[in-house]
């Protein structure tokens, strides 16, 4: 454990408990994207560049932009309030459960079983690129397909049916 | 005469490589202990100095140059031909007061222009200024590049909400709006480089580049797919960087000044830093994907340092984009958006297959001249075909004036 | 075309960046403090006061009669009447100005003092770069600063001056008409008188001496 781990690790676990304890949803996004952050941080930190960089792309520039922009969209940003205690119970029993899954599927898989002392890649970046087209090009065009079906499916939704009035506008614009 | 060009050539390769032999007799004559801290002080200051003196020279030279534009004059009083017009801007935001809005969000307000600023910077990290001249050698360096570009956004947005102003959070969310959507073309755009330069690695895909035919060099740009890619990329970096034609975020005759509209004195001139600093960026980042990066454009021309080759290539690009910003009006937000997923989206795909294709055509002596004209075709012919149906149903009609005589 | 109209733009431009450097014409900016424009005749910024021949104290126009304070609508004229009198253009004795200061920082160049002057004592200037770094001495203009000759009236409004001063003139040549009219008349009633007393004398047969005129 380096300093650099233990620094980074520090400040994903404290945003991301700010995350779920500040009063403000917008804090709390903006807190969520700083632990996104200090996760890639980490992946960078172990010497995963692909999939650290790739984690400030997705997280950072996509999913925690989509947060915030649903937030203000919804106005969700005006309004300010303490996290409950009703729902704590329920809560860290859904979070344990969820713990156990993930904990299980991670021991059980084969990556564990996997000796640790990997040696890191000469060309990761090529070495994912070609798993990814040539073990797992099958998934891949599945998750392809899926993501496609979501974005046809995001056209069909905010296609505007025409009124025979907006037609004619649309026309003579 | 032999020996004379190769003492020449010798001259030029030191006169090149000075700043990385400068680097390192420097790091090897400090002492141990202290030598990361030179080594990394090595690095970090010239960017910091000269990317922020580049965007003091851009500031005086947009502005006269849109005045020429304009049949004006331009800054012209502080200093040789107003030369010294950015010392006295900076007094002057130095000395401003720092007004900061009472309802505003204050550490989010506070940490927006700081974050903005230092994404700004961090993406220098990967740029190739001359041979052997990036400050960070990343296997995955346009990776870097787009994941610390994404970064922004969130600054951005983080500006806009924390003032607690209409105007700078409709500014927000056209800039969140508008740098998204053109991500996408942005980002695909340089996939077709990637694929041909096999490398994620800006180094790399100049060295790719610095080849010569005879006395021409390989750079993409002079490719179909290359010069498409190299427009779409920079149309995409100008709405990336919420440049003119595109500075809706800002628009300041609808929005005041967009997102930074409640931010005045220091933390309105790190606003403006950043944005010069990111098209500074991305200007260099297509000149080393497209434009050979440091190379020269012409072999024998390879006796002049690298690091200036990379500067006059940003210097041009800086001219090109004051050149755009002085000839063309600002988008509406629809336009923008149509413009973006009906034409640079699909456009962006299309170069990617002609990417794919220039690769596999086999490179024979017959081929060069019909896998140029293929290529050219698979661009050329999607263009007109949506350039069409873009023009189609919509009619520009003569306007009548009323009361106005028609001069 | 798409895009068509953007390079045509762009060459639109670039002509004319070019054009400016090549072309001085096309630059219609005037450097302003070394290059100026003429003003126009008529234009007008701040009074001042006009005096005849070289003595700003005893050329003075000025009667002190008070209109243009009264009438002035920001009330930046502020005069003070002298107790003794001097002679004016036609030689009558009036008052003059003890104190005469306009506020150039209230002063709207409006020209009413102007146009109320019933004795042409008060015109506008041309001068226009009155800042100062004293706010307050500097801005509050006393006789002295706003004394002005009739030369540089004629200077800076020709056709106005003209108007005026043949105006004064006729005036002048009218009063000294009327004057020597009088004069005529006192002599004629002089010579009358001194003829009836001559006459008176003649009758009387005594001789008196000749009435000064």
């Amino acid at each position: 454990m380096t300093v650099s781990f233990v620094l980074l690790a520090l400040l994903t676990l404290s945003a991301a408990v700010a995350a779920m304890s500040m009063p403000r949803l917008i804090h709390c996004a903006l807190a969520l994207a700083v632990a996104f952050t200090g996760l890639g941080g980490i992946f960078l930190n172990l010497g995963a560049e692909f999939v650290g960089l790739a984690q400030l792309l997705v997280y950072v520039g996509a999913v925690a932009i989509l947060i915030v922009f649903a937030i203000l969209l919804t106005r969700g940003s005006e309004v300010s309030m303490r996290p409950g205690a009703r729902s704590a119970i329920s809560g860290t029993v859904i979070a344990l459960a969820v713990f156990a899954v993930l904990a299980h599927a991670v021991l059980t898989s084969g990556v564990s079983r996997m000796a640790t002392t990997a040696v890191t890649p000469s060309n990761r970046v090529q070495e994912i690129g070609v798993t990814l087209l040539q073990q797992y090009v099958l998934p891949l065009e599945v998750i392809a397909l899926l993501l496609t079906a979501a974005l046809i499916g995001a056209v069909i939704l905010a296609w505007r049916e025409k009124s025979p009035a907006a037609q004619e506008g649309a026309e003579t614009r | 005469m032999n020996g004379y060009f190769a003492m020449a050539t010798g001259l030029a390769e030191r006169v090149d490589q000075i700043f990385v032999t400068f680097d390192h007799w420097a790091v090897t004559n400090t002492p141990e202990p202290l030598r990361w801290l030179v080594s990394i002080l090595l690095i970090v200051v010239p960017i910091l100095a000269v990317f922020p003196g580049l965007f003091a020279l851009t500031t005086v030279l947009e502005r006269k140059g849109l005045g020429r534009i304009q049949n004006r004059y331009g800054p012209n009083r502080v200093g040789p031909y107003g030369l010294l017009q950015p010392i006295a801007d900076a007094v002057k935001s130095l000395t401003k007061e720092d007004v900061v809005p009472r309802t505003a969000d204050g550490v989010v307000h506070y940490l927006a222009p700081l974050v903005i600023v230092s994404t700004a910077f961090l993406a220098y990290a990967v740029l190739p200024v001359g041979r052997n001249m990036i400050a960070v050698h990343l296997d995955a360096g346009l990776l870097f590049f787009f994941a610390i570009g994404s970064a922004t956004e969130l600054a951005v947005f983080m500006a806009g909400w924390s003032s607690r102003n209409k105007y700078s959070l409709l500014g927000a969310m056209r800039a969140i709006a508008q740098m998204i959507s053109y991500e996408v073309p942005l980002i695909l755009s340089s996939i077709a480089v990637i694929m041909i330069a096999g490398t994620l690695s800006p180094e790399k895909i100049v060295l790719e580049q610095a080849q010569y035919t005879g006395i021409f060099p390989h750079w993409y740009v002079f490719t179909p797919w290359g010069f498409a890619g190299f427009l779409l990329f920079m149309t995409a970096a100008a709405a990336e960087t919420n440049r003119s034609p595109f500075d809706l975020p800002e628009g300041e005759s609808e929005i005041i000044a967009g997102y930074f509209v409640e931010y005045s004195g220091f933390k309105f001139a790190l606003f403006f830093l950043a944005e010069y600093l990111e098209i500074f960026a991305v200007s260099g980042l297509g000149i080393t994907l497209f434009l050979g990066g440091w190379s020269a454009p012409l072999s024998f021309l390879a006796v002049i340092p690298s690091w200036i080759w990379f500067f006059a290539k940003l210097l041009v690009m800086i001219g090109v984009f004051i050149w755009v910003r002085g000839t063309m009006p600002r988008l509406r937000m629809d336009q923008l958006m149509n413009f973006a997923w009906k034409f640079m989206l699909p456009m962006a795909l299309i170069d990617m297959v002609c990417a794919g294709v220039w690769r596999f055509l086999p490179g024979g002596a017959l081929w060069v001249v019909l896998r140029w004209l293929i290529c050219a075709a698979i661009i050329v012919v999607p263009y007109v075909a949506l350039a069409r149906g873009l023009e189609q149903g919509r009619k520009i009609e003569q306007r009548v004036y009323r009361y106005a005589e028609e001069g | 075309m798409l895009g068509e109209g953007i390079v045509k733009g762009l060459i639109e431009t670039a002509r004319n960046f070019v054009g400016s450097y090549v072309d001085k014409d096309r630059l219609v900016t005037v450097q302003y403090p070394e290059e100026r424009n003429p003003l126009p005749e008529a234009a007008r910024n701040f009074p001042f006061l006009l005096y005849d021949g070289d003595d700003p104290e005893a050329g003075l126009r000025c009667v002190s009669c008070h209109i243009c304070e009264k009438e002035c609508p920001p009330r930046c004229i502020h005069i003070e009447k002298s107790t003794d009198k001097k002679p004016d253009f036609v030689g009558k004795q009036q008052f003059y100005p003890k104190v005469f200061n306009i506020d150039v920082s209230v002063c709207m160049s409006c020209q009413i003092c102007v146009e109320v002057c019933p004795f042409d004592a008060i015109r506008m200037d041309k001068e226009f770069e009155l800042s100062t770094d004293d706010r307050f001495g500097g801005l509050l203009w006393t006789k002295k600063e706003l004394a002005k000759p009739n030369e540089y009236y004629q200077k800076i409004h020709p056709m106005e001056a003209a108007e005026t001063d043949a105006r004064r003139a006729e005036e002048l040549k009218q009063t000294q008409a009327k004057a020597a009219a009088a004069a005529a008349a006192a002599a004629a009633k002089a010579a009358e008188a001194a003829k009836a007393a001559e006459a008176a004398k003649a009758g009387n047969g005594a001789a008196g001496k000749e009435p000064s005129a």
